[in-house]
């Protein structure tokens, strides 16, 4: 049974750390949903988070072959444990009252905000889980006119903690 | 501190590393690293004649000595061409270091003349690769190298090196580290106890064992350890086509070579088996063949040094992660501690039925035809080398009949490319054992079609006075294609022949070496102890085998290891169990 997982992978940052990672999972015919990558706090590592699905055994060949790159320094399956996930969307849609007034009543749970109105255009600001950007978007489909997301960022919840 | 310019840290750091031979072919991006080989005598360069011949003899020099093979190259094409080499070396997990030149760093990415992204062309076919972009960089990340190419599950590495800072008028301080460290590589060496001792267990209970043993066996220098596992257990050893000589091919406890060319005893054996002990051995495909009904009744042991071989193709029950040789002690030292014998007697109804199998005599031929038979050349070969030859091959047919019919008895003998199956190996990798072992035999068992696709070395053993005997199986045949368009084509021989073959013994004649063509089989057996005899010399021995002689027995493509193929005069046609 195939299922979707979240890895965040703590990688050296070096140039090309990254077209190794990609690379593996182009090589090796592994799905990749969405992969994001920046610094940490310690320059000398990046975090990498990539949405990956496959039965539990390409999860775990995955895991491995990740794990098996000499630029990799560790990982976690967010999906093993109770995570928060988020991923952000900046979705820019023409500006009329409907518009506003749709975006300023969504739930507060939920991040939405106009993040900026220039010639009557709106750029909005969505952040949340996947699935619920996933559903957005669909809804307000017809009235995007662009659109830009991340890709899905996690953290484990409680003490658990991707770190050195 | 003294100081050194870039391209004498690249020469310097072989040296303190203690390499003996760089084999390389010179160009403009390398010209400051070969000035400083020029300066030195310490690092002997040996040049090539092609940079896939480069790569393949550092490889047989890897395989054979266990040391890491190195290369020298050029930027572009020097790096293109030696990627076959390096691609070969990396599926058979063989320790080297490929330094190769690259464009000054400012034109980079300019499409500089020789300018071709090696870190990115190579990056799938090393175990890990570097662009150096400092001088100061140099000598960390050749030791880098040499540790990364070394340990763990060992492999390929390169280190592309911009030719600006190998410039000889910029000198830094050198100072070569006697070891590194890097957080995120850290391979396991010793096994988990725990799974070692849930082994043991399977191991007491076991009815119908198998020791599966593979490459990580030489790999890891672990052959008498295993012999003393065996030894101790008295279980039949089965040897992959990279773990033959590991455990003495001559030795009745050995079930021989398994998997698509592998004995009927060995195939026979895996397929019934309650017990699989995988020792430094990866479920390659050939191996495995059909992987749903892959040793359907058995509970399934796997010691590897890499994670990632662990449940890859075939799920496993007790991975036990690690180096074999501590791994193996680990196991001797708690089966000592049990205090039970495991005699053959203890499992005397597996063995009986395993010799039942092996009276089936899978690998019988024509012994009364009247052509020479490629079997019978290798046999003779065993004779007249008493078995003690390094033996290279190339791809195909001829490599399948010396694995069959040249028992090893010592490990590193037998050399050739099982995971990439590389035409054009056998040759320089002949070439390479006889660097590592100038006194030793060297045989290079290949075929007419195999020889041409790096016979150019000839020229380089002739410099270099690397005598090596080549037993040319010339069946006029690219023969394995041949067979698998036998079997599955209906004898459409499609463009698996040549037409016009060379003058093979002229053609050794024009090298400077000599030259001989057997067409009789009476001739074999002296024109091999000819041969041999000259230990001085080159020898290219052409020998017209028989043309369509086939491989047996053989497992095609998808089949279970109980559905074998057997030679139409063997007493079995097709066995279906
Ligand atoms: C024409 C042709 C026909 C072939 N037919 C056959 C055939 O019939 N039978 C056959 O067996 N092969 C055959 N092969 C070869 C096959 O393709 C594979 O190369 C071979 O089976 C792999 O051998 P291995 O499992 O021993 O693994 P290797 O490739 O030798 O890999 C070694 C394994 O050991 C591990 N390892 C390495 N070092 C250590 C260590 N120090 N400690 C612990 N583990 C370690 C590695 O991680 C790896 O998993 C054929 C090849 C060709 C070209
Ligand atoms: C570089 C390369 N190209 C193609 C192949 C596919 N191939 C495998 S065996 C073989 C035939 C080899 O012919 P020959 O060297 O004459 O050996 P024989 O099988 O006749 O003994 C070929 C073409 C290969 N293994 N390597
Ligand atoms: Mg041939």
């Amino acid at each position: 049974m195939s299922r979707q997982h979240i890895i965040s992978v703590l990688l050296e940052n070096e140039s090309g750390a990254l077209s190794r990672v990609a690379g593996l999972f182009s090589a090796r015919a592994y799905n990749i949903e969405s992969l994001t990558v920046a610094p940490t706090l310690d320059e000398s590592l990046s975090r990498l988070t990539l949405v990956t699905i496959g039965s539990e055994e390409t999860i775990e060949q995955i895991k491995k072959q990740l794990n098996k790159l000499v630029d990799v320094v560790k990982l976690i399956d967010l999906s093993e444990s109770f995570s928060l996930e988020r991923e952000l969307a900046l979705v820019k849609v023409k500006k009329s009252a409907a518009m506003v007034q749709r975006i300023e009543a969504l739930d507060s749970d939920t991040l939405a905000r106009i993040a900026d109105e220039t010639d009557g255009y709106l750029i909005v600001e969505l952040s949340g889980e996947n699935a619920w950007l996933d559903d957005f978007l669909q809804d307000m489909q017809d009235d995007v006119i662009e659109v830009v997301r991340t890709g899905v960022i996690g953290l484990s919840r409680g003490e658990r903690a991707l770190t050195l | 501190m003294v100081e050194l310019s870039g391209g004498e840290i690249v020469i310097q750091s072989l040296k303190d590393e203690g390499v003996e031979y760089v084999f390389g072919y010179p160009g403009g991006c390398v010209l400051h690293i070969y000035d400083a080989i020029f300066k030195q005598e310490d690092v002997k360069h040996v040049l090539v004649r092609h940079e896939q011949g480069a790569t393949h003899a550092a490889d047989g020099y890897a395989r054979s000595s266990g040391k890491p093979g190195v290369v020298l190259v050029t930027s572009g094409p020097g790096a293109t061409n030696a990627v076959t080499g390096i691609a070969t070396a990396y599926m058979d997990s063989i320790p080297l270091v490929v330094i190769t030149g690259q464009v000054p760093r400012p034109v980079i990415g300019t499409d500089a003349f020789q300018e071709v992204d090696t870190v990115g062309i190579t990056r799938p076919c090393v175990k890990h690769n570097f662009l150096v972009k400092d001088v100061a960089d140099i000598a960390e990340t050749m030791k880098k190298a040499f540790y990364l190419a070394t340990s763990g599950r060992p492999g390929p590495v390169v280190v592309d090196i911009p030719k600006d800072i190998t410039d000889p008028s910029i000198k830094v301080p050198y100072h070569y580290p006697s070891k590194v460290t890097m957080r995120s590589y850290t391979p396991v060496v010793s096994g988990d106890i725990g799974q070692t001792i849930k082994a043991i267990k399977l191991i007491k209970e076991a009815k119908r064992p198998v020791i599966y043993s593979g490459g990580g066996v030489i790999l890891g220098e672990a052959s008498n350890e295993l012999r003393e596992l065996c030894r101790t257990l008295n279980f039949p050893v089965t040897q992959t086509l990279m773990g033959l000589g590991a455990f003495p091919g001559t030795d009745p406890q050995s079930i021989g070579m398994l998997g698509m060319h592998g004995t009927y005893e060995a195939n026979m054996a895996m397929h019934d088996s309650d017990l699989i002990i995988a020792i430094g051995a990866r479920f390659d495909d050939r191996v495995t063949g059909k992987i749903a009904e892959f040793c359907p009744h058995a509970k399934i042991i796997h010691i590897d040094v890499d994670p990632a071989s662990i449940s890859k193709t075939i799920t496993v029950d007790v991975p036990i992660v690690g180096q074999v040789k501590p791994i193996l002690l680990d196991m001797l030292a708690q089966l000592k501690s049990l205090g039970e014998t495991f005699d053959r007697a203890r499992i005397a109804d597996w063995w009986k039925q395993i010799e039942d199998w092996r009276a089936v005599d899978c690998m019988a031929y024509d012994k009364n035809s009247g052509t020479i038979k490629p079997q019978y050349v290798i046999e003779q070969l065993y004779q007249v080398t008493k078995g003690e030859a390094f033996v290279t091959s190339d791809v195909g047919q001829h490599q399948m009949f010396a694995a069959q019919f040249y028992p090893f008895d010592k490990p590193r003998r037998w050399i050739n490319s099982g995971g990439l199956g590389t035409m054009g190996f056998g040759l320089p990798a002949a070439m390479g054992v006889k660097f590592a072992h100038p006194e030793a035999d060297v045989a290079c068992v290949t075929g007419e079609g195999s020889i041409q696709m790096c016979l150019q070395e000839l020229s380089t053993m002739l410099q270099y006075d690397t005598p090596v005997k080549i037993i040319n199986l010339n069946n006029g045949y690219l023969g394995m294609v041949r067979q698998w368009q036998e079997f599955t084509y209906k004898s459409r021989y499609s463009h698996s022949y040549m037409e016009a073959l060379p003058d093979f013994k002229k053609l050794a004649e024009a090298y400077g070496h000599v030259g001989m063509q057997i067409t009789k089989k009476e001739d074999v057996e002296p024109a091999l102890r000819e041969a041999f005899a000259m230990k001085d010399r080159t020898v290219f021995l052409d020998f017209l085998t028989d043309r369509e002689e086939n491989v047996y027995p053989m497992i095609e493509a998808g089949k279970a290891h109980n559905d074998m193929v057997m030679a139409p005069n063997s007493i079995y046609k097709r066995i279906l169990a």
